[in-house]
């Protein structure tokens, strides 16, 4: 069997920051699996702008974002397999690909970093009734039809969710010459972020429908229109408060989801909330020499959040192919009051500070957060608003953390 | 004098900002994190600017090249500049930043490729 000291799977924005991190640390041998025909990921259909002020320090957009890390994958000889499928990997570390020139073949890895990134939530998860009608696409198909083949997939549009990718399909449809006649979205608040409720939507005099939803699809061969109804608390219809929508494509943007079906295959410990494996402060999940980064491990906000963490987990992979097995016995994070929750979950080393990411489960105005280490406080910081959409950090300085022993509990309270 | 809200567009933060207006003159910013968001809400509320992304055709090629203004264009001359984009063909090789097509839509700002293709 083939042998490579770290083996990545993925070729977007986690999976090329963690191989550059990698090289950067010393770990020569390097391969990338990448199942599409070109490294990038999602950035390669995400046209707009709004990406890498934090990490490059200007505005750019995802395909640009993308150039960045592949120039340098490409400077550093780093190796990669493009249109090449993982179909498993075990838990000491052996890696099941297959494409069309080599067939089926397996590699043996010292470390692997998981970065598969993730997938759209369907129509079949929602319980939308009505007939299959055609004209019903996720918001990410459609912005690849859009963006990447030209093709646009109808003229008079109804979106179903107010995620970031929901909002940036209304106003990419809306430039192309379709009418978004409206977005609803379940909750009372949108999941994006205020800027693209501002550029996307308000600049162009969308309507956004907050506590609604899609009740009924209308049509038999293609959608004709769909029945939108207002909510109550409990995200129930309200009966009589049905509006009617004539259109010939619904888009849904419900939520993202990590591609964990390899992880699970190698029975990694996964978090019920994240969908993504337990890790600790490097992103070593439970399976020791195996990591995870990106929006396999939670789905983030922001691309520079997910190079920041790839970094974090490439140079992690490099230093156990290189030094072996580090840190000590894990310690607990436990997410409390409006936390939903935290990565890592769990700290094993303490010799520097780690940064602790976590979301809130609704939003919250005037909250204190505060991390605890049994009755020891390790900080407190006061936040005027806080939303799901929006991740939020702290970073606990090491000599803190080396202080205290025990579980350690980041909490919101308002 | 006269009070508005807005979202703050210039980064992914979103600052909520108050701007106070006398007739059509900003006499004060306040919600803003950063410089960018004070000017942000000047031009906003005098002349509105967005930097547009779109696509064009690529000869010879199954898939689109991806393409933005230079530089912020009047909201008003977004759909014009759509419109100029509609014949537009660029043929590779095309390296980011690669002008596509001059002053789009008379605004005086190029189009420029945002991918490198070989």
């Amino acid at each position: 069997m083939k042998q490579v000291d770290l083996v990545i799977i993925g070729g977007g924005p986690a999976g090329m920051a963690a191989a550059v991190a990698a090289r950067e640390n010393g770990l020569e041998d390097i391969l990338i699996i990448e199942r599409d025909n070109a490294l990038g990921g999602i950035l390669r259909q995400c046209i707009h702008n709004g990406f890498g002020l934090h990490r490059f320090g200007e505005e750019l957009t995802g395909p640009e974002y993308a150039a960045r890390y592949e120039t340098e994958v490409e400077a550093l000889g780093i190796p990669y397999l493009l249109n090449t499928i993982v179909t498993a990997i075990t838990p000491d570390r052996v890696v099941t690909a297959m494409n069309s020139e080599d067939g089926v073949f397996s590699v043996q890895a010292k470390a692997i970093v998981l970065a598969m990134g993730c997938r759209e939530r369907s129509r079949g998860a929602l319980n939308i009734p009505g007939n299959r009608p055609a004209g019903v696409y996720s918001a990410g198909a459609a912005q690849k039809f859009v963006n990447m083949k030209g093709y646009l997939p109808g003229r008079k549009v109804v979106i179903l969710g107010s995620g970031d990718i929901g909002l940036i399909m209304a106003r990419r449809m809306t430039l192309e010459g379709a009418e978004v006649q409206a977005v609803c979205e379940v909750m009372p608040y949108s999941g994006g972020l205020q800027r693209n409720i501002q550029q996307c939507l308000k600049d162009f005099d969308i309507p956004l429908y907050l506590s609604h939803t899609v009740t009924e699809i209308h049509g038999k061969e293609r959608v004709t229109g769909v029945t939108v109804s207002k909510v109550d608390e409990q995200r129930r219809p309200v009966a009589g408060s049905e509006m009617y929508f004539a259109c010939n494509t619904l888009l849904l943007s419900v939520g993202l989801i990590p591609e964990n079906e390899l992880t699970k295959g190698a029975d990694i410990p996964l978090d019920p909330i994240t969908g993504g494996a337990l890790v600790d402060e490097s992103r070593q999940t439970a399976t020791e020499g195996i990591f995870a980064c990106g929006n396999v491990l939670h789905v983030h906000d922001l691309v520079d959040y997910v190079s920041e963490e790839a970094a974090l987990a490439g140079k992690a992979a490099a230093d156990y192919v290189l030094a072996g097995a580090a840190g000590d016995s894990p310690r607990r994070v436990i997410a409390a009051g409006a936390v939903r929750y935290t990565v890592p979950q769990t700290i094993r080393r303490t010799d520097k500070d780690v940064t602790v990411y976590f979301r809130v489960g609704s939003p919250c105005t005037a909250a204190t957060v505060r991390v605890t280490c049994g009755d020891v406080e390790l900080l407190k910081k006061k936040k005027p608003k806080m939303a799901p959409g929006e991740m939020e950090s702290v970073t606990l300085k090491a000599d803190k953390l080396i202080a205290c022993s025990g579980d350690i509990t980041v909490s919101v309270e308002v | 004098m006269k009070t508005k809200n807005l979202t703050c567009i210039v980064c992914p933060l979103g600052c909520e900002l108050t701007v106070t207006l006398d007739g059509k003159t900003v006499v004060e910013v306040s919600g803003n994190t950063c410089p960018r968001g004070k000017q942000y809400a000047i031009d906003e509320c005098t002349a509105p600017t967005r930097t547009l992304t779109s696509t064009v055709r690529l000869a010879d090629s199954e898939e689109m090249l991806p393409v933005k203004t230079a530089s912020p264009i009047p909201k008003e001359a977004l759909m014009p500049a759509m419109a100029a984009l509609q014949d537009v063909v660029a043929h590779a090789p095309v390296a980011i930043g690669d002008v596509v097509l001059k002053n789009v839509a008379a605004t005086g700002v190029d189009i420029i490729a945002t991918k490198n293709v070989k």
